[in-house]
C-alpha cells in the first residue's frame, strides 16, 4: 500500500473510533489520535499529558507509582516508607523487577522489603503525623539507614499531614537523611508527575552532597535507566569495556551515594526522556554538566550512542575502544541476525507502553525487518512525541502547575563548565548536539497511528482492523490481548526476560520475538474437530 | 542474603508495618465484582488503585481483569468525585456495555466522603444508565480492615442491590464461597451437584478468572453470578456462609432481608472443615450424603493415613488469610503437624479465639493478627526457632530462600507458579491435592538434604 493509501484507511479506522464514542469524549479523543505524517509542514500535533478520561479503560497508574515505583524503586540503600492506608505499599513491593547487585553481603538492600504506616481509620480522622514519627523512628532503629524517603499515598495531602516538616524533625532526630515526596496519587495526570515529584526531591536532598566518586577518565552519569531485567548491568558491562566510567545511574541499580555524587560526572545521558531530563537540565545549570539523549535499545542505536560519548570526550584513544568494541559486538549481533530476520521480516508490531519504550523498542523491531503500525505512550508528554522543538510551545494546564518546577542557579563553588562555550560552539557547528531529542513521530512511517494514552476500546479496534503480528504493552494488557489469539510482548517487565538493553540485549529481544511469533503453541487454539472438513463428517455419518 | 536485614532480636513495633500479610480492601471488592456475570468492576480513585489490583489480579490468575476507574485528579480530589462517576458510568455503558457497574470507593473518594448513592442516583436522574443495566456500590475505605472486608463488603452489596423474595421458597441452597479460586468455586458447585442439591454461588469466578483460550477476546467471560441468580438468592432455603471475614456479613445481611436461614462454615479446606460442609449442606438441603462422596472422603483418609509419619510433628509457619489459615491450621493439626507460627494482617479477634482452639494442642505455638503481625515477624520467630515448611503467598519465597525451608504457594497473591486458578484447595479433591503439595515438599527436601548412604529409592 502507498502511503497515502495508509493514511486514507488509518482515518477512517480514526473516524470509526470517534463515532462510537460520547460526544465530549470524541472531543478529548481526536487530539490524542494522529495519522501520522512526518512530512506534514507545520508539524502535527499531538495532545498529550492530558486527563484521562474516567472509565474509559486507561493503562496509566499514578504518581505514587511513578515516584515510588519507578524512580525510587531502584534504589537499594534508600529505605523508603509508604505513609498511608497498606495497599500502595504492597503493590508497589518487588513488582517492578528492577534488579540490584550490591556490592558486599553486608552492603545495604533494603528493596525486599515493604514498610508502610499502615494508616487506620484514626489516623485519617486525628492525622497520622505521630503515626509516621513513630514509624521513621521504628524503622531507622532496625535498618539504620543513611536515609529515609517518605511516599505520601492519596489520602495525605487531603488530612493534611506535613510528611516534610515530619521528614526535617526526623532527620535531626535519627541523624539519617529523612526526606518526603507528596506524590498522593491524585497529582497530575498519570506516573509522570510522580518522576517529576521523586526527581526534585532527589536534586534538592541528594545531588550534590557527595564528594567523591569513582576514578576515571570518562565519567558519565546514566539518567533515565532503571534496570529492568538487567539492563542496567549490561550497560555498566558496556561501558566498563569501553573503558568509560559511570558515576552514578538514575536510578538501576543505584545507591544514595551515586546520586549524591552525580555532579561530579562530567557528562549526563539521558535514556528515558520523559521521566527525567529536566533533571539533566539542572544538573547542567547547577553544576556545568552537559548532557545529550543517547538509546541502548537496539544493536545500531547503541552503536550511535556509544560513539556520540566518545565523540564528546574527544579523546582518540576512547573513540578507538569504542569502535573496537562495536566491531565486537556488531560481529555477534549481526551473526544473530542472519538467523533471525528471515524469520520475522515482515512481520508487524503495534508498541504502546511508557514514556520512551514504545519510540526506542522501534529500533529493534526495524533491525528485525518487521513493520511498527501503530504506537503511543501511556504517559508521556508532547515533546517525546513531536521532539524538544515544542517544548516552548506546551501550554501549561492545571494538572501540571501543581508540580513543582525548581529554580535552579550555578552553585557558587561546584559549578565547573565542563565545556567552554568555543568548544561547544566548536561542537554545535560540526553538527554535535545537546539537550537533543527528535521524539518518536518523526521516526515513524507515514500513515502509521499514533495514540497517546490508549484505552481498551482504541486497542481492541486497531488489532481488529490492522491485525499486527505482536502487541507490546504491559502486564494489564497480556492476556486481554492474548486471549485474541496473539502474542503480547510486555515492555515492562519484558516478561521476566531480558536485558534488552545494549548489543547483549538486542540479540536477547531478536530471540525472545521471534520465539513468540513462531512457537507452535498459537496454533492450537482451534480444536481438531472444528478443522474437519463438514464433508467429511457427512461421510463418516452416512458410513454409520 | 535477600532479606539480610531482618534482625532475630524482636522489638515489638507500634507504628511500621514491615512486608504485610494483607493489603487494601478496594482490591477484594475488585475481585467479588469479577464474579458478577457481565459486570465491569469500577474503582472511585485515583487511577493508581484500579491500575495496581489490575496488576496485581492479573499476575494473580494470568487471565484478562477489566476494571474501569474514575481517574481522579487534584481537582476531584478538592471538588470531590461526582462529576468523574458520571463521565464514567457514561464511557462505560457506551463502550463496554456491561450489565452491571459494581463501584467501589478507594481511601481518596471515602475521605473527601463522597456520597456513590447520591451519585448513582443522579447518573439514574439524568438517564445515564440503560433499562435493565445497573450500577451496584461498597465503601471500601483501604485504611479499614483489609482486601478481605473489601471483598465481603461487596459480596454484601451484591444482597443490597439485588436480593428480593417472592414469597415462594425455591429449593435452592446459596452458598458464598468467599475468597477462593476459580477452582475451588468450581470444586464446591461439583460437590452441590454431587450431593444432589441446587445451588447459587456467589460470587462465581469460575469462567470469568479461568476463561479458555479460544482466540476470541470476550470482555465478560461466560461466567459470574447472573443478575436473575442474585436476584433469586432471596427465596434460597438457605444461605452456606463459608468464611467468617468475607462471606458472613452478606449472609447475615441475607437473613435479615430476606430471612434466608444462614449456616455460617469455614472455607471447606481439610478434612474436618469439608466434613461440616458436607454435613450442613446435607441438612440445609435436606437430602442424604450420597456413597460417591463418601468415596471420595474415604480416598483422602486412605492417603492420610498412609503418609502419617511424615506429617508427624512437622513444624509449619504459615501467613494470609483467617478464612483460609483456620481450616487450613485444623487439617494441619489433624494429620500431626505443627502450625507454629501463624499470622494475618486481616484484622479481628475471629482470628484469635480460633486459632486459640485449633492450636491449643500444638505446644510453644504463636498466632498474631493486625497491623504488625507481618511478614517480617514471622520471619523474626523462624529465625529464632526454625520451622520445616513455609505455607503462604508468593512472598514468602524470600524467607523460604534465606532460611532454606520449603515454601508451598498458597492464598493470595500467586504471581510465580500457576495451577491454584485450575487445582482446588477445598473439599475431599482439593485436601488431596494439599496432601500431594506437603508431601513433595517434604520428601523433594528428604532427598535433597539426605546423605548418600541415607539416599532413599521408595517411601
Amino acid at each position: 500500500m502507498s502511503a497515502q493509501n495508509d493514511i486514507k484507511s488509518a482515518q477512517s479506522v480514526k473516524d470509526e473510533m470517534l463515532s462510537a464514542y460520547p460526544t465530549k469524549t470524541a472531543r478529548k479523543r481526536q487530539k490524542q489520535f494522529v495519522v501520522n505524517e512526518p512530512e506534514q509542514e507545520p508539524r502535527q500535533e499531538i495532545q498529550a499529558n492530558v486527563r484521562t478520561l474516567p472509565g474509559i479503560i486507561t493503562q496509566r497508574g499514578c504518581s505514587y507509582a511513578g515516584c515510588k515505583g519507578v524512580v525510587l524503586g531502584p534504589t537499594r540503600n534508600i529505605l523508603n516508607i509508604t505513609h498511608g492506608p497498606i495497599g500502595c505499599g504492597f503493590y508497589s513491593w518487588l513488582t517492578r523487577r528492577n534488579q540490584t547487585r550490591p556490592e558486599s553481603e553486608t552492603d545495604d538492600n533494603f528493596m525486599t522489603y515493604c514498610l508502610s504506616t499502615d494508616m487506620q481509620d484514626e489516623n485519617i480522622i486525628f492525622g497520622g503525623e505521630k503515626k509516621l514519627k513513630k514509624a521513621i523512628e521504628e524503622a531507622v532503629d532496625i535498618f539504620h539507614p543513611k536515609a529515609v524517603g517518605v511516599f505520601s499515598t492519596c489520602p495525605i495531602g487531603l488530612i493534611g499531614d506535613d510528611v516534610h516538616a515530619v521528614s526535617r524533625e526526623m532527620s535531626e532526630k535519627t541523624g539519617a537523611n529523612v526526606f518526603g515526596f507528596s506524590c498522593e496519587g491524585y497529582k497530575g495526570v498519570s506516573q509522570s508527575a510522580g518522576h517529576h515529584i521523586a526527581n526534585n526531591q532527589l536534586f534538592k536532598h541528594v545531588v550534590g552532597k557527595g564528594t567523591t566518586c569513582p576514578k576515571g577518565k570518562f565519567k558519565v552519569a546514566m539518567l533515565g535507566e532503571y534496570n529492568i531485567g538487567g539492563d542496567a548491568f549490561a550497560l555498566e558491562e558496556l561501558f566498563t569495556k569501553c573503558g568509560i566510567t559511570l558515576v552514578a545511574t538514575f536510578s538501576g541499580n543505584s545507591t544514595y551515594e551515586q546520586f549524591a555524587s552525580a555532579h561530579l560526572a562530567d557528562l549526563v545521558v539521558v535514556m528515558c526522556h520523559r521521566s527525567i531530563n529536566y533533571v539533566a537540565d539542572m544538573i547542567e545549570k547547577k553544576y556545568g554538566v552537559p548532557w545529550f539523549k543517547v538509546n541502548f535499545i537496539g544493536a545500531e542505536a547503541s552503536a550511535k550512542s556509544l560513539r556520540k560519548i566518545a565523540d564528546y570526550f574527544e579523546d582518540a584513544e576512547l573513540k578507538k575502544k569504542v569502535e573496537r568494541v562495536i566491531a565486537e559486538e556488531m560481529e555477534k549481533v549481526k551473526a544473530e541476525l542472519a538467523v533471525i530476520r528471515p524469520r520475522v521480516e515482515g512481520k508487524t508490531a503495534m508498541l504502546f507502553v511508557g514514556g520512551s519504550r514504545a519510540h526506542h523498542y522501534q529500533e529493534l523491531f526495524k533491525e528485525m525487518g518487521m513493520k511498527v503500525l501503530a504506537a503511543g505512550y501511556e504517559f508521556a508528554h508532547r515533546d517525546d512525541y513531536e521532539g524538544r522543538v515544542v517544548i516552548p510551545d506546551i501550554k501549561v494546564d492545571a494538572d501540571s502547575r501543581n508540580i513543582e518546577e525548581l529554580h535552579v542557579e550555578p552553585h557558587p563553588s561546584e559549578f565547573r563548565a565542563r565545556k567552554t562555550k568555543e568548544q561547544l560552539d566548536a561542537m554545535a557547528a560540526k553538527g554535535f548536539e545537546f539537550r537533543d531529542y527528535k521524539g518518536m513521530m518523526p521516526e515513524m512511517d507515514a500513515g502509521t497511528l499514533v495514540i497517546d494514552d490508549i484505552n481498551h476500546f482504541e486497542t481492541e479496534l486497531i488489532i481488529e482492523k490492522y491485525k499486527p503480528d505482536i502487541f507490546c504493552a504491559g502486564i494489564k494488557e497480556k492476556y486481554v490481548i492474548q486471549k485474541m489469539g496473539m502474542p503480547l510482548k510486555q515492555l515492562h517487565n519484558y516478561d521476566y526476560g531480558g536485558p534488552y538493553a545494549s548489543f547483549e540485549g538486542a540479540i536477547n529481544f531478536y530471540r525472545d520475538v521471534e520465539r513468540m511469533l513462531n512457537t507452535r503453541v498459537w496454533k492450537h487454539i482451534r480444536a481438531p474437530w472444528h478443522k474437519q472438513e463438514p464433508l467429511a463428517a457427512v461421510f463418516i455419518n452416512e458410513t454409520n | 542474603m535477600l532479606l539480610r536485614h531482618t534482625p532475630k532480636d524482636i522489638k515489638e513495633r507500634e507504628a511500621l508495618t514491615i512486608n504485610p500479610a494483607k493489603t487494601c480492601q478496594p482490591i477484594g471488592a475488585m475481585y467479588a465484582a469479577l464474579g458478577i456475570h457481565n459486570c465491569l468492576p469500577h474503582s472511585h480513585g485515583s487511577q493508581g488503585c484500579c491500575s495496581y489490583h489490575r496488576s496485581m489480579l492479573t499476575r494473580h490468575f494470568k487471565e484478562p481483569v477489566m476494571a474501569t476507574t474514575s481517574s481522579f485528579t487534584e481537582g476531584s480530589a478538592v471538588f470531590g468525585g461526582q462529576a468523574n462517576l458520571l463521565t464514567s458510568v457514561e464511557n462505560i455503558f457506551s463502550l463496554y456495555k456491561p450489565d452491571v457497574i459494581a463501584v467501589h470507593t478507594t481511601c481518596l473518594s471515602e475521605t473527601i466522603g463522597d456520597d456513590i448513592v447520591q451519585i448513582i442516583a443522579k447518573a439514574a436522574e439524568e438517564g445515564k444508565i440503560p433499562a435493565d443495566k445497573y450500577i451496584i456500590h461498597a465503601n471500601t475505605p483501604s485504611y479499614i480492615g483489609s482486601h478481605v472486608t473489601g471483598f465481603a463488603n461487596m459480596v454484601k452489596s451484591m444482597v443490597k442491590y439485588f436480593s428480593l423474595t417472592t414469597g415462594v421458597k425455591d429449593n435452592k441452597v446459596n452458598i458464598i464461597p468467599g475468597w477462593v479460586e476459580p477452582s475451588d468455586m468450581r470444586e464446591i458447585k461439583r460437590l452441590a451437584v454431587e450431593m444432589g442439591v441446587a445451588s447459587i454461588m456467589f460470587p462465581d469466578t469460575s469462567e470469568t478468572m479461568d476463561r479458555p483460550q479460544n482466540g476470541q477476546f470476550d470482555m465478560y467471560g461466560t461466567g459470574g453470578t447472573t443478575i436473575d441468580e442474585l436476584r433469586a438468592t432471596g427465596d434460597s432455603l438457605a444461605t452456606l456462609a463459608l468464611g467468617h471475614d468475607a462471606s458472613v456479613p452478606a449472609g447475615e445481611l441475607l437473613n435479615a432481608k430476606c430471612k434466608v436461614k444462614l449456616y455460617e462454615l469455614d472455607i471447606p479446606v481439610g478434612l474436618a472443615a469439608t466434613d461440616r460442609f458436607i454435613k450442613t449442606l446435607s441438612e440445609a438441603a435436606g437430602v442424604a450424603v450420597p456413597e460417591s462422596i463418601e468415596r471420595e472422603r474415604g480416598r483422602l483418609v486412605d492417603i492420610l493415613t498412609d503418609n502419617e509419619q511424615y506429617f508427624y510433628n512437622k513444624r509449619v509457619a504459615l501467613y494470609g488469610d483467617p478464612d483460609q489459615l483456620v481450616p487450613l491450621c485444623e487439617f494441619l493439626v489433624d494429620i500431626g503437624m505443627q502450625p507454629v507460627y501463624v499470622v494475618t494482617g486481616t484484622p479481628g479477634k475471629y482470628f484469635d479465639e480460633r486459632m486459640a482452639e485449633v492450636l491449643k494442642g500444638v505446644p510453644g505455638a504463636k498466632f498474631r493478627q493486625g497491623a504488625q503481625a507481618d511478614m517480617f515477624l514471622l520471619h523474626q520467630w523462624i529465625k529464632n526457632e526454625p520451622v520445616d515448611l513455609l505455607i503462604g503467598n508468593t512472598w514468602g519465597k524470600y524467607i523460604s530462600r534465606d532460611e532454606n525451608i520449603p515454601l508451598i504457594r498458597f492464598g493470595f497473591p500467586i504471581m510465580d507458579r500457576v495451577g491454584h486458578s485450575y487445582f482446588p484447595n477445598v473439599g475431599y479433591m482439593g485436601a488431596i491435592r494439599l496432601v500431594e503439595k506437603l508431601l513433595n515438599a517434604l520428601l523433594d527436601e528428604r532427598d535433597r538434604k539426605a546423605p548418600e548412604e541415607k539416599f532413599e529409592l521408595t517411601f
